[in-house]
C-alpha cells in the first residue's frame, strides 16, 4: 500500500463477467485512492461498472484482478467469512430500493446488524435507540417500512448502515427512488453523519449536479474505466 | 448469529408463511404418525405375546432340579462314580439362590397327587401351591371368583375341569368347603445309641406318613390352567397358596428317593424350584450360575431369543413401511425450503450485505427445517399414538362382539416417544441439507438485483 491516508486504495481493479463466450469487462483496470473522512461520488451511466465497483469495495463480490485495500486491509487476503465481518463492522451499506425487511418494525431492522454481530441485547436496545435518533426516527419504531415514506424508508436504511458504527459508508443509488427534496435531505444527512462520525463515504449516483452540491471529489466512471477524478470546485453547500 | 436470534429470526420467517410451513409441518406430523402408529402397533404386539409368554413363566423362568434328578439316570451314575455330594433343594438352597443377582423370586415346586372330599364323595386330584406372583401372571384374568385372599389363607381355586366333576354348576361352589387329605411326612429321628445302621447319629431312620386333613374355601374357579407348567406330574387341577401348602409337609415323589439315598438329613426337600429372573435376557447368565452351583437347569430361552428375532424383523418391517410417508415428507420439506429461497432472495443478499456469513444463512435455514421437524415430531407423536389408541378400540369392539377379552394392540413406550421426534427432527435437517447450502452460495451480488 502506498497511501497510508487512505480508507480505500483500489489499485488496478478488473471485475470480468463470462456471459456465454464472451467476456464483459464490467470494471477494467480502476485505480483509485479515497481519503479517510472524504465524500466521494461516484458518476457515470448504467452500466458503467460503478455499482460493481461498489460492491467489491463492500466486499460483496471479488476483484478477477487486482487488490483492494480498505482502512489498510487486503480485501483479496480475507476468508468469505472474514469477509463477512469486514462487512459487518467496517462497512455499511444503504441501496436504492433501501433493502429493508417488509415483516420487521423499524427497531427490528436496523437491530439486525447488531444481531449479526453477536452484540448483548441490553446494548442493542440503546444502539438502535441511537442510530435511529441520528435520523429523527425515534417516534416509528413499531411502525413497518411499507408504513413510512420513501424518505423515511431512506432514514431507517441509514440508520441501519451507521448501527455498528462502520468507518465506511457505501451508498448505491441513495436517492434514485426519492423526489429531489427528499434525496436532498438525504444527502445532506449523509453529509452531517460522515462530519459527527468522521467516515468515509462512496456514494455511486448518476445525478451530477446533487453529487456536485456534497461530494468532496466526483470520480466519473464509464465502460467500466475509470474516465476521470476532479475535485469538486463548486465546493460542498454548507 | 447466537442461537437465541437465529430461532427468532427461524420462527419468524416460519411465521410469515405461515400456511405452506403449517402444510409442510402437517407432512412431517402425518410421517411420524404413520411410522409411530405402525411402531406401536409392533411394540403393542409384542408386549402382549411376551407378556403373556412371559407370565406364563416359560421364559423368565429357570426350573431348578438337583443333580441326581431320577429324570437323568445316566447322569446320576456319572455323579455317583464321581463320588462328589449331590445338593438338595432344601430352604438353604432356596436363599442362597434367591441371592442370586438378577433373581426376583425362587419358589419350590409342591404338587403331590391326594384325595380331596367334596359332599362326602372323594376325588384323586393333584394339587399344587402357587406362588404369590402368579396373582399379576394373567391367568387368573376373567377367573370367577377372587384370588387367595393371603399368602396363608386355606382357599382353594379349582381348575373348571374339576369343578365340573365335583358339581353341575360349577359356579355354585364358590364359598363352599372343600377338605383336603394328604399324607405329611413325619421325620423318625434315629435311634440312640445305634450307630450301625446310618452314616451320623443325625440322619434319620426314614419318615412315617400320617394321615392328615385341611378345610378349604373354594374361592375361585380359572379356566386356564396355571400350574401347567413342566415337573412331570401332570396338570394341578386344585390350588392353593404356596405357602400353606409348603407348611404341609405334604410327602412328595422325591421324599421317598431321599430317604432311600439318605442323603438329606432330617429336612424338608424339594423336587425342584422356580426361580424368576428379571427379565428373559438375563436368563441365560442365572442359568450358567445356577448350574456353576452343582444343579440341573432347564430354560426355554432359545425359544424366547427366536420371538425376538420375529419382533425385530416384524418391526423393522412397520418401520419402514412407516417410513415411507415420513420419506414423502422430507420431500415436502426440500419443496417448501427451496420455495422459500426463491422468495427470500433478496433477504438473503441483505443479510449478507449486513454482515451475515454464508454459515448465518445455512444455519438459518437449517433451524427453520429443525424447527418444521420438531413441531412436526411433536404432532406426528400425537397422531401417531391417537392412531393406535384408535385401532385398539376398534379391535376391541370386535373383540367384544365376539365375546373375547379385550387386548391392548397398540403401545407407546417413552422411547418410542423420543425416537419419533428425534428422527424427526433428524430426517427434516436431512431434508434441509440442500437448500440450506443453496441459501449459503447464493451470491449476495446478484441477490440483491433480485426482483
Amino acid at each position: 500500500m502506498t497511501d497510508q491516508q487512505a480508507a480505500i486504495l483500489l489499485e488496478h481493479i478488473s471485475r470480468h463477467y463470462s456471459m456465454g463466450e464472451t467476456s464483459v469487462r464490467a470494471v477494467d483496470d480502476v485505480s483509485l485512492s479515497v481519503p479517510q473522512g472524504e465524500f466521494l461520488a461516484l458518476l457515470g451511466s448504467s452500466g458503467s461498472g460503478k455499482s460493481t465497483l461498489l460492491n467489491l469495495v463492500a466486499g460483496l463480490d471479488r476483484p478477477t484482478s487486482g487488490a483492494i485495500f480498505a482502512n489498510g486491509q487486503n480485501l483479496g487476503e480475507l476468508s468469505s467469512i472474514e469477509l463477512a465481518r469486514y462487512r459487518r463492522n467496517t462497512i455499511g451499506m444503504i441501496f436504492q430500493s433501501f433493502n429493508l425487511l417488509p415483516r420487521m418494525t423499524l427497531e427490528e431492522n436496523v437491530e439486525l446488524p447488531l444481531r449479526l454481530a453477536e452484540v448483548e441485547r441490553p446494548e442493542r436496545a440503546s444502539r438502535v435507540q441511537e442510530a435511529l435518533e441520528r435520523v429523527r426516527l425515534t417516534h416509528r419504531v413499531g411502525h413497518r417500512p411499507a408504513e413510512l415514506s420513501g424518505g423515511e424508508q431512506q432514514r431507517v436504511a441509514i440508520s441501519r448502515a451507521l448501527v455498528n458504527r462502520p468507518q465506511i459508508l457505501l451508498a448505491d443509488e441513495p436517492t434514485g427512488n426519492l423526489d429531489s427534496a427528499t434525496g436532498e435531505a438525504i444527502l445532506r444527512l449523509l453529509r452531517d453523519l460522515r462530519e459527527q462520525m468522521g467516515m468515509t463515504v462512496v456514494m455511486v449516483t448518476h445525478e451530477k449536479p446533487l453529487a456536485e452540491r456534497f461530494a468532496d471529489r466526483l470520480a466519473t466512471m464509464a465502460d467500466g474505466k475509470l474516465l476521470e477524478i476532479t475535485t469538486n470546485t463548486k465546493g460542498a453547500v454548507q | 448469529m447466537k442461537p437465541r436470534d437465529l430461532t427468532d429470526l427461524a420462527l419468524r420467517n416460519l411465521r410469515e408463511a405461515i400456511l405452506r410451513n403449517a402444510l409442510t409441518t402437517l407432512g412431517v406430523a402425518v410421517g411420524v404418525a404413520s411410522l409411530v402408529a405402525m411402531l406401536s402397533l409392533g411394540v403393542g404386539l409384542q408386549q402382549l405375546a411376551s407378556k403373556r409368554l412371559s407370565q406364563s413363566g416359560l421364559f423368565d423362568t429357570i426350573f431348578v432340579t438337583p443333580k441326581n434328578n431320577f429324570r437323568g439316570v445316566g447322569r446320576r451314575q456319572r455323579e455317583v462314580q464321581s463320588d462328589k455330594p449331590t445338593r438338595p433343594l432344601d430352604e438353604e438352597t432356596r436363599k442362597e439362590l434367591e441371592k442370586l443377582p438378577n433373581v426376583i423370586e425362587v419358589y419350590p415346586q409342591i404338587r403331590f397327587f391326594t384325595e380331596v372330599r367334596f359332599n362326602n364323595k372323594p376325588y384323586a386330584t393333584v394339587v399344587a401351591g402357587l406362588p404369590e406372583s402368579s396373582r399379576n401372571s394373567g391367568a387368573f384374568d376373567g377367573m370367577q371368583g377372587s384370588f387367595f385372599s393371603s399368602r396363608t389363607a386355606d382357599e382353594a381355586i379349582l381348575q373348571i375341569e374339576f369343578a365340573k366333576d365335583l358339581s353341575d354348576k360349577p359356579a355354585s361352589l364358590l364359598g363352599q368347603e372343600i377338605t383336603l387329605r394328604y399324607a405329611e411326612r413325619q421325620a423318625i429321628p434315629a435311634a440312640a445309641g445305634d450307630t450301625s445302621g446310618s452314616a451320623s447319629s443325625d440322619a434319620p431312620e426314614g419318615f412315617s406318613v400320617v394321615a392328615k386333613e385341611l378345610k378349604l374355601k373354594i374361592i375361585g374357579i380359572v379356566e386356564t390352567e396355571p400350574a401347567a407348567g413342566y415337573g412331570g406330574y401332570g396338570n394341578a387341577r386344585l390350588l392353593m397358596p404356596l405357602e400353606t401348602a409348603s407348611t404341609l409337609r405334604a410327602a412328595q415323589v422325591n421324599d421317598l428317593r431321599d430317604i432311600v439315598r439318605a442323603s438329606t438329613g432330617n429336612k424338608v426337600t424339594f423336587p425342584s424350584f422356580s426361580v424368576r429372573a428379571s427379565s428373559p435376557s438375563k436368563v441365560e447368565a442365572l442359568e450358567a450360575s445356577i448350574k456353576s452351583m452343582g444343579f440341573n437347569a432347564f430354560s426355554l430361552l432359545d425359544a424366547s431369543k427366536s420371538l425376538r428375532t420375529f419382533f425385530s424383523v416384524f418391526d423393522l418391517l412397520l418401520g419402514i413401511f412407516g417410513s415411507l410417508a415420513l420419506a414423502v415428507a422430507t420431500l415436502g420439506i426440500v419443496n417448501t425450503l427451496v420455495m422459500a429461497i426463491l422468495e427470500r432472495r433478496r433477504e438473503i443478499g441483505v443479510l449478507k450485505a449486513l454482515g451475515a456469513a454464508d454459515v448465518d444463512v445455512q444455519q438459518l435455514f437449517f433451524v427453520e427445517a429443525g424447527v418444521m421437524g420438531l413441531f412436526g415430531g411433536f404432532l406426528g407423536v400425537f397422531f401417531g399414538w391417537a392412531l393406535g389408541r384408535a385401532i385398539t378400540f376398534g379391535t376391541n369392539v370386535y373383540l367384544k362382539r365376539q365375546a373375547l377379552n379385550p387386548i391392548e394392540l397398540s403401545s407407546v413406550p417413552w422411547w418410542l416417544i423420543v425416537a419419533g421426534i428425534i428422527f424427526a427432527v433428524l430426517v427434516s435437517l436431512a431434508a434441509g441439507l440442500y437448500p440450506a447450502s443453496r441459501a449459503a452460495k447464493l451470491n449476495p451480488v446478484d441477490a440483491l438485483r433480485y426482483e
